[in-house]
């Protein structure tokens, strides 16, 4: 009987099609102005690449022997253990968060999902600085262990150490993408298969799983890109990525051009990991949920408090050590008569180049978002991989790819706000496509179509009714964005007008140079803000139940 | 006719030494306006209150960029001709050598590069130093006395030392140093120090100031950075940090002093008030705001460190001029060689 039930369902998406619409997606072409705009953002979003392809045929001869040395091999295979890594943390962490804050009884429900989604928003370099603070052989923990006899505690750097702080702070990306794809799924599914005989575990493994695949693999592309791209947190801990590799040569030598050749090889991965979330996409269904339900609540029984023990764990590692970090400095500096610095300017700063950014990115994102799931095409392909192309590489190398070109091709525009709010909006609109594009399949076209057999035009149809029934999805893609460019380093400090500070800057800038006590208030400033942010993503994602 | 003009000249020339006088009387620099373009590799921190004086002082219009060394002369580099900055004012002495070979640095008067010792400054005369740093050994003292201490920085590479060394590999300072022991000792000598140290099994870190940190975490027991790092320590956290420095003796190349320093830019659209910046920062008034506020060593004459300090003339700095340490490129074939970086 069950095999009836884990039988592929009716879907939504990309290539899919609703069975009771008469068009098939593959039949239908683009709409010119679509194509043409995603192809401008695609070109936007190539940019840097442009750049580093500029770069590298500067590159000497003795360039190939760099690039074939077995050092190189074991950057790029370090790199991609790396990733696996924190892809796999990100999803053992992310997917069980998602699970428990939306369908169980867990107590506390509601503060679970803002803490859990909090971590994003912390630089990965305060996190590894607390990490090692607390947990280095003679940390703050090993004080705490020492009237046990605990002299020293084993090292936490190299691929794990550096592999759990970067699952600790983006394994939102895939609780809270698969959070939204849980809240989207129509819960009749799992009841019918249910009634149909299958045990809870099974229904989970063949019903409920296979439709969040979609999003758990979105999150995770998103969570590994990110490890891919950081520098805080691999320098901390020591280990060598191509990231770190990449400052090397520009912090060591200046060598532009093999710093060009090392990205180049980090963007072939970046489209490799893209080109394989694709297929994960392709073969898994996205169920269409005309009436929407609130999901039905699963009693935890004895199963509630390690649920909660668990998400303590996950919270006290991702929010408490780094927070409780930030704290003990901001004492200590306070006790050392530093003046506590309210940096409230400076927070606005950071306020308004997030809001703009995240407003201009999701709307970017639309626009891949709508031909990836309407019109699935070559060219729908082509821009989405392009979006993705340059996401991992890390923030230096974009910053001057736009010294390079703004100041060739747009000299007025360099070192503006313009300029810094655009290439955020380009650089982080990856993470505003996976969410709109599955809720644009989940929306469905016949919504559309029904608005027109109302006498609505296409473009009034959508508005009228398919925007509307995306603002969860809007919501949760613009805080995405919007928690990722506060926390934003390198670009903000090459690229920003001069004078113009956010948190991010300032952080760096007191932490340095050693004054971490001056670094704690623009750090707490940061984490207000961010809090702020993930209440009112969950409020709107309430909101539509 | 024409003798009538006479007078009228004269009043003129006599009214415009006047209004210059007049000029000089209240303001150091009178020729200077407009706007001047700082890029900054040393932090807000530290020099924020310093550029903040000379703001008010000249009245002119400072902009400050401030941002890592080496990001910023990337940038520098990458901007080309179209840079908008003035001044490159660097954390060390290799950034600006970087800039300077690409052609982008201008030559300097002789009356700033006077003003330092003539190991402080570039040979072709493109940067001048203006803050002094030396090379320290940092160690535990909850776990060593400055007698456990090696007098060479090769003493280092002993295997009792395995396990228990940081280093920043990938910082400028350290690799100075780097330079200085292969222009001292020759490019083999480095080679067989550098392997020795990697096979203690250093731990790596990302600067000074984290090595420092992780001494006092108890991550490592000894690390090598440079003074001023724990000098900021101690006086946030007090006397009770359970670190200090040790400065090698013997002209070891481990206690090098470095600098760092400030250059103009081939493209500045304000090459007097370039100067003039370049001038207050080897002004007593800056240096003893070096000696006093980042515990650096001033540069010019009359000015003293800080008193917990040794002496920049005790330090048994080796016999070096910083211009030797251009071959970057020549240290990081090595210390990739040596499985550092």
């Amino acid at each position: 009987m069950s095999g009836v039930v884990s039988r592929r369902p009716p879907r939504f998406g990309p290539r899919g099609s609703p069975t009771r619409t008469a068009v098939r997606d593959t039949d239908r072409r683009a709409p010119w102005p679509l194509a043409v705009a995603a192809l401008i953002i695609a070109f936007l979003a190539l940019l840097p690449l442009v750049y580093l392809v500029i770069r590298a045929f500067g590159a000497e001869a003795s360039a190939a022997a760099f690039l074939l040395r077995p050092r190189t091999f074991g950057v790029v295979a370090g790199t991609l253990g790396l990733g696996l890594l924190v892809g796999a943390g990100s999803i053992g962490l992310g997917v069980p968060i998602a699970w428990l804050t939306t369908r169980t009884d867990l107590p506390g429900r509601p503060m679970w999902a803002v803490l859990t989604a909090i971590p994003l928003a912390i630089p990965s370099y305060v996190v590894g600085f607390a990490f090692l603070a607390f947990f280095g052989p003679r940390g703050a923990l090993q004080g705490l262990l020492a009237p046990l006899g605990v002299e020293r505690l084993p090292s936490i750097g190299g691929l794990f150490g550096a592999a759990l702080v970067l699952t600790l702070v983006s394994f939102p990306y895939v609780s809270i993408a698969t959070r939204a794809a849980i809240l989207r799924t129509d819960p009749a599914v799992e009841e019918s298969a249910r009634l149909l005989g299958d045990s809870r575990l099974a229904v989970f493994r063949r019903v409920t799983l296979p439709v969040l695949v979609p999003a758990i693999a979105a999150g995770a592309l998103l969570a590994i890109l990110y490890a891919l791209s950081d520098f805080g947190a691999v320098s901390l801990l020591q280990f060598d990525s191509l990231s770190r590799a990449i400052y090397l040569q520009y912090g060591a030598s200046f060598d532009r051009s093999l710093a060009a050749i090392l990205a180049l090889v980090l963007v072939v991965i970046t489209l490799a990991l893209t080109w394989g979330e694709g297929r994960l996409r392709d073969r898994a269904g996205t169920y269409a949920s005309r009436a929407r339900r609130p999901p039905t609540t699963v009693a935890l029984g004895r199963w509630r408090w390690p649920a909660v023990a668990f998400l303590t764990v996950v919270v006290g590692l991702a929010l408490v050590v780094p927070v409780g970090t930030i704290a003990w400095w901001l004492v200590r500096g306070l006790a050392q008569g530093e003046p506590l610095r309210l940096v409230v300017d400076v927070a606005l700063n950071s306020f308004l180049v997030g809001g703009i950014a995240a407003v201009a990115s999701v709307a970017l994102a639309l626009v891949v978002a709508l031909l990836a799931a309407r019109y699935p095409s070559r060219l729908a392909t082509l821009v989405e991989s392009s979006t993705y192309a340059g996401y991992a590489l890390p923030g230096i190398v974009v910053a001057l790819a736009m010294v390079f070109l703004a100041t060739r091709t747009l000299p007025i525009v360099y070192q503006t706000l313009v300029l810094l709010v655009a290439v955020y909006a380009v650089r982080f609109m990856p993470q505003a496509i996976g969410g709109l594009r599955a809720g644009l399949g989940q929306a469905g076209r016949g919504l559309e179509e029904a608005g027109r057999s109302l006498g609505d035009g296409p473009v009034r149809a959508f508005a009228r009714l398919t925007l509307p029934a995306l603002r969860p999805a809007f919501v949760a893609a613009g805080a995405l964005v919007f928690l990722t460019v506060v926390k934003e380093l390198p670009l903000a400090l090459l690229l920003a007008p001069i004078g113009f500070d956010t948190l991010a800057t300032e952080i760096w800038d007191a932490a340095t140079s050693g004054f971490y006590a001056r670094a704690a208030a623009p750090a707490a400033l940061l984490l207000v803000l961010s809090v702020g942010t993930v209440a009112v993503l969950l409020r709107f994602e309430d909101a539509t139940r | 006719m024409r003798p009538s003009f006479r007078p009228l000249a004269l009043a003129l020339v006599g009214l415009l030494a006047i209004v210059g006088c007049g000029g000089g009387g209240t303001s150091p620099s009178p020729a200077l306006s407009g706007t001047l373009t700082i890029y900054s590799g040393r932090s807000e921190e530290l020099v924020g209150p310093l550029i903040d004086q000379f703001e008010a002082e000249t009245g002119l219009d400072v902009q400050v960029k401030y941002a890592g060394t080496t990001d910023l002369a990337a940038t520098i580099l990458e901007e080309g001709g179209a840079s908008p900055a003035d001044v490159f004012f660097s954390q060390d002495a290799g950034a600006l050598g970087a800039v300077a070979a690409e052609g982008r640095l201008a030559p300097l008067s002789d009356a700033i590069l006077g003003r330092v010792d003539e190991r402080f400054a570039s040979d072709d005369g493109k940067w001048v130093g203006v803050s002094g740093r030396a090379r320290v050994v940092v160690y535990d003292t909850r776990t060593l006395a400055e007698a456990d201490l090696p007098t060479t920085i090769d003493g280092f590479t002993d295997p009792a030392w395995k396990g228990r060394i940081g280093w920043a590999p990938t910082n400028a300072s350290l690799q100075s140093f780097v330079t200085t022991y292969r222009v001292l000792k020759g490019d083999e000598a480095a080679r067989i120090f550098l392997e020795g140290i990697v096979a203690n099994e250093p731990k790596v870190y990302d600067g000074n100031a984290a090595v420092v940190a992780a001494v006092a975490a108890g991550e490592i027991e000894v690390g090598f950075a440079n003074h001023y790092y724990l000098m900021r320590q101690l006086a946030e956290q007090g006397e009770s940090f359970p670190v200090r420095n040790y400065f090698l003796p013997g002209g070891d190349p481990g206690s090098l002093v470095n600098v760092s320093g400030a250059g103009i830019l081939t493209t500045s659209k304000n090459p007097a008030a370039a100067q003039a910046f370049l001038d207050f920062l080897l002004s007593p008034k800056s240096q003893t705001y070096f000696a006093t506020e980042t515990f650096e060593y001033p540069l010019i004459d009359g000015v003293a460190a800080d008193p917990a300090l040794p002496p920049l003339s005790e330090i048994q700095s080796p016999d070096i001029d910083l211009s030797d340490l251009s071959d970057l490129e020549g240290t990081l074939q090595l210390m990739q060689q040596a499985g550092v970086l």
